[in-house]
């Protein structure tokens, strides 16, 4: 058998330590030149949450770098194992904490693949439905954060504005904010409020002039196409071998896109656009992303225009083993007090076996790995978390870079440390 | 674009010793640990199959069988718009397994993060160090026979033991 050679000499991860052990073997060269050895972060305004990198500097230019992360740690896939699958719910929204509804769905949808457990089509639209507008939510804080990175403050406060709107949709819905752990195996935790969807057709209608406002302050912006046109540049080879999802993969001209090639949840049956970049640097990434928010609302207007013809049909499936009965039906039914005793006490048994399940959330492809030993706790729960690996491509686009570029690079990779570090 | 029946075919002409099954409906290859790299280079580099793609790396611990350890690929090909499950079994006593991190270099976080939870080691990893737990963290958290950590309740029959045994509490 042939054994298959490096095939990537040209990409290196370094680790913390071996950044360090550089510290400790720092002579200067011939020419009196020495390196620098840079923390950056755990608690740095531009590394979006605590992530240090440790960065080896000549000058200004990145030698190297090393992502250092775990500081956000918090055991959930250990955790998961001890809960009931339905438990679990709360905890995947606390990994990528600005697209929870991502998040559920991967997770509920690993368990409904492993069940073989349909989705009624209203709970699917509704799925959808919320997936796009939790796709502008994430997308809106990383366009604030990211011009803000690059010192354009109004950017941010305009992106804050809507996303507020979209978080009193939210609580709305479901009570909450943030952690909205809205989605159950097999459908929804309730039903929607009646003026649910007015109010996002509001939202929507409202939100589409301002992402022309937001292009109108920075495409064609001198000082940010400055910083961004040909700074971070990935090509798709490399794209793919260092695992990027997401718009970091479009960017590069990879025509990718899960909600179209291997779709769920009734995607396939939208009509919309995944936009391409062609140069995989930063503004192509920035173009992808803002033209990504101009699709989602183009999706969830075709959601809601099905909602309306949808009005009374379930939102949760009738499957009593796995989703409980209303609260009603237990007045008059023993079966169903029983349904519901068991539900409660107990949870679901899927069968043995395991289960992966992928979708594309705002950070690129978020999977799921399930394992089942049959008992209402799951073996194994194991997340593919977009943010960690778009992250590790860090140390392989900013070779060579100024350290300036450092900071809007992280940014345009967009990654959440709550979802890096789990 | 190879449909599953002839790509199962290939794998079984090319490697006759993999056990083909199914994982909720993808396509999934059981493989010694020394037939991993040569397997998943194969699949990457074949024109027709071209799995260049790795979406996720990951360990299981099955405590209480032999082999007590998983590890769990998943190879994405963009052009035939299918994704293959690699399953490799790594028994406890010599949990080593050859890393995909070269092939792959998006496995290099993930074989790190299953070196620190799980404690497999990857041979020929260019950096395997702990990621997400402390550097001195002793043991694997997520093996199954790891304490969550929780503290015991005081109860009279015990307090005295769990007093005994917190640094803290006895002042």
């Amino acid at each position: 058998m042939v054994m298959h050679a490096h095939a990537y000499p040209n990409i290196e991860i370094p680790t913390p330590s071996q950044i360090a052990a550089v510290a400790l073997d720092n002579e200067p060269d011939e020419n009196g030149e020495q390196s620098m050895i840079l923390s950056m972060g755990p608690q740095h305004p531009s590394t979006h949450g605590v992530l240090r990198l440790a960065v080896e500097l000549n000058g200004e230019n990145v030698v190297q770098l090393a992502p250092d992360v775990g500081f956000l740690h918090t055991g959930i896939e250990k955790t998961i194992e001890t809960k009931t699958y339905t438990k679990s719910i709360v905890l995947t929204d606390r990994m990528d904490y600005l697209a929870p509804m991502s998040n559920n769905m991967v997770y509920v949808a690993a368990i409904e693949k492993l069940m073989k457990q349909d989705v009624p089509e209203r709970a699917q639209t509704l799925r959808v439905l919320l997936l796009e507008i939790t796709r502008i939510n994430s997308h809106l804080v990383w366009l604030g954060t990211h011009a803000l990175d690059l010192a354009a403050m109004s950017v941010f406060f305009y992106a804050m504005r809507e996303r507020e709107y979209i978080l009193d949709i939210f609580e709305m819905l479901t009570g909450a904010r943030m952690m909205t752990s809205y989605f159950r195996v097999g459908g929804l935790a309730w039903d929607i409020p009646a003026d649910f969807i007015p109010t996002v057709e509001d939202f929507l209608t409202h939100f589409l002039p301002k992402v022309d406002e937001y292009e109108d302050l920075l495409t064609n912006n001198l000082l940010w196409k400055q910083r961004t046109l040909g700074v971070g540049v990935v090509n798709a080879a490399d794209a793919i071998a260092l695992g990027l999802s997401g718009a970091n993969l479009r960017a590069s001209g990879v025509d990718w896109d899960l909600r179209k090639t291997m779709p769920y949840s009734g995607y396939e049956t939208y009509q919309f656009d995944v936009p391409v970049g062609q140069n995989g640097d930063i503004y192509d990434r920035y173009r992808c992303r803002v033209q990504e928010m101009r699709e989602s609302v183009k999706i969830a207007r075709q959601a809601i225009e099905r909602l309306k013809q949808m009005h009374g049909q379930p939102y949760i499936t009738d499957n009593r083993k796995v989703a409980p009965p209303p609260k009603s039906e237990i007045t008059y039914s023993m079966e169903s007090l029983i349904h519901h005793f068991k539900l409660w006490t107990e949870g679901f048994r899927p069968p043995r076996g395991s289960a992966y399940m992928a979708i594309e959330s705002p950070r690129g492809e978020i999977g799921c790995y399930v394992v089942s030993d049959g008992t209402p706790q799951p073996w194994r729960v194991h997340f593919r978390a977009p943010s960690f690996i778009n992250l590790q491509a860090l140390p392989h686009i900013a070779k060579g870079k100024l350290m300036a570029d450092l900071v809007a690079l992280i940014a345009s990779i967009d990654p959440v440390l709550g979802e890096v570090d789990r | 674009m190879i449909d599953r029946a002839t790509l199962e075919q290939r794998v079984s002409a090319q490697f006759p010793t993999v056990r083909i099954g199914d994982e909720a409906g993808d396509l999934c290859f059981t493989v010694e640990r020394e037939l991993l790299p040569a397997l998943a280079g194969w699949l990457r580099d074949e024109p027709d199959l071209s799995f260049t793609f790795l979406n996720q790396l990951c360990g299981v611990d099955y405590l209480g069988r032999e082999p007590r350890f998983e590890v769990v690929v998943h190879l994405t090909s963009f052009q035939n718009k299918m994704r293959v499950t690699l399953h490799i079994e790594v028994p406890e006593a010599d949990p080593t397994i050859p890393t995909l991190a070269l092939l792959f270099p998006t496995a290099n976080f993930q074989e790190r993060e299953t070196y620190d939870m799980f404690g497999i080691i990857f041979t020929g990893h260019p950096g395997l160090e702990r990621i997400l737990m402390p550097e001195d963290w002793l043991g694997h958290p997520q093996r199954k026979d790891h304490p969550l950590g929780y503290e015991e309740v005081a109860f009279t029959h015990n307090e005295d033991w769990i007093y005994a045994n917190k640094p803290f509490a006895k002042e």
